[in-house]
């Protein structure tokens, strides 16, 4: 693997882990449930 | 091949093993279910246990107050920066569903000119139906519609659509044009996935394109040994998403099937930590020598 791409897949990595753990800190997942324990007329085509 | 096969369709089980929900006829209400899983499967599908990436980055532009998931985002950023589009081969169920569609014996159509535009699709699909679209009725409406889910997704018709609708009177009674238009799409799809490979996701999935960036810089990948290259075409010819392997092989095209891999007689593709081609290093194995062939 060409050493120039490790910092860059690290800061991926570690950028798309920060990005998770923001999105649990700041209460996404509650409001990401709520969208999908009920049926999404629309993806299935009746909406 | 079998081993990607078991795993296709162990990943398939996995994201839907909530099965009680295809004889009753609802969904999974589970705390688990804001999990995304990796691959396109509807979070409407009875069985789903988990979220559609997809499905979530659309409905969240209206419902979280970033107007966008930073958790969705960030999981798609992990996930690619990871594995690339080995998600779409490995771990898809509707990737799956249309190699299993392949398998019918008829002409296969391979090398079309045609291909090398359509694959434009998917890109034209990420940026019309999953950002503009859900972005512009959520600014019109305060509500994000999930536009390609709703107008295009042949994986939530068949998923989720087919089997909800087969099982409840009360959304028979529902049905209209969009249901209508849906099903013609996953027709289709269906249809064209017997004559090409994985027309679907090559030619039309927002997922594959967003991994699809991912590809030439993702941990794992292919690995390509242009010293062991004999530019016997092998690869070349066994690729069904039409891509040289020995030039380009982590191209966003690419889904890690695999099938270059067996292919090549001296092992110059591996799967692996992904690499850039070193040019002018190829051709140092005669065509006929056999000393690099795999055990």
């Amino acid at each position: 693997m060409s050493r120039a791409r490790r910092p860059l897949q690290a800061a991926l990595l570690i950028g798309g882990a920060a990005l998770i753990a923001a999105g649990i800190l700041t209460g996404e997942l509650p409001v990401l449930l709520r969208k999908a324990v009920f049926i999404c007329l629309e993806c299935i085509g009746i909406g | 091949m079998v081993r990607r096969r078991i795993v296709q369709a162990l990943t398939a089980l996995a994201y839907n093993l909530n099965l009680k929900g295809f004889i009753q006829g609802s969904i999974y209400q589970g705390p688990v279910k804001n999990a995304c899983v990796p691959g396109l499967n509807c979070y409407s599908c009875p069985g789903a246990l988990g979220s559609c990436p997809l499905g979530s980055l659309q409905s969240a532009f209206g419902a979280v107050a970033s107007k966008v998931s930073l958790y969705v985002v960030g999981t798609l950023v992990f996930l690619g920066a990871l594995l690339g589009r080995f998600i779409c081969g490995w771990a898809c169920p509707f990737g799956f569903i249309q190699e299993l569609l392949h398998k019918i014996p008829s002409r296969k159509l391979r090398h079309k000119k045609a291909f090398g535009v359509l694959k434009y699709g998917k890109y034209a699909m990420l940026g019309v139906f999953v950002l503009l679209l859900p972005i512009v009725y959520a600014v019109q409406t305060g509500i994000a519609t999930p536009a390609f889910c709703k107008y295009i997704c042949p994986a939530g018709t068949l998923e989720a659509g087919v089997p909800l609708v087969a099982l409840s009177p009360a959304l028979q009674s529902s049905v209209g044009w969009l249901f209508s238009w849906k099903m013609l799409i996953l027709g289709g799809v269906v249809a064209a996935s017997v004559f090409v490979w994985r027309p679907f996701c090559r030619f039309l999935c927002p997922l594959g394109a967003i991994y699809g960036f991912f590809n030439r810089i993702s941990v794992f990948g292919m690995r390509f040994e242009p010293a062991a290259c004999t530019q016997c075409r092998a690869c070349a010819r066994a690729c069904r998403a039409d891509i040289d392997p020995s030039k380009t092989p982590n191209s966003a095209e690419c889904v890690r099937c695999g099938d270059c891999v067996r292919a090549c007689p001296n092992s110059a593709l591996k799967f692996g930590a992904a690499q850039k081609i070193k040019p002018g290093r190829r051709g140092n194995v005669s065509p006929g020598r056999t000393a690099l062939r795999r055990p």
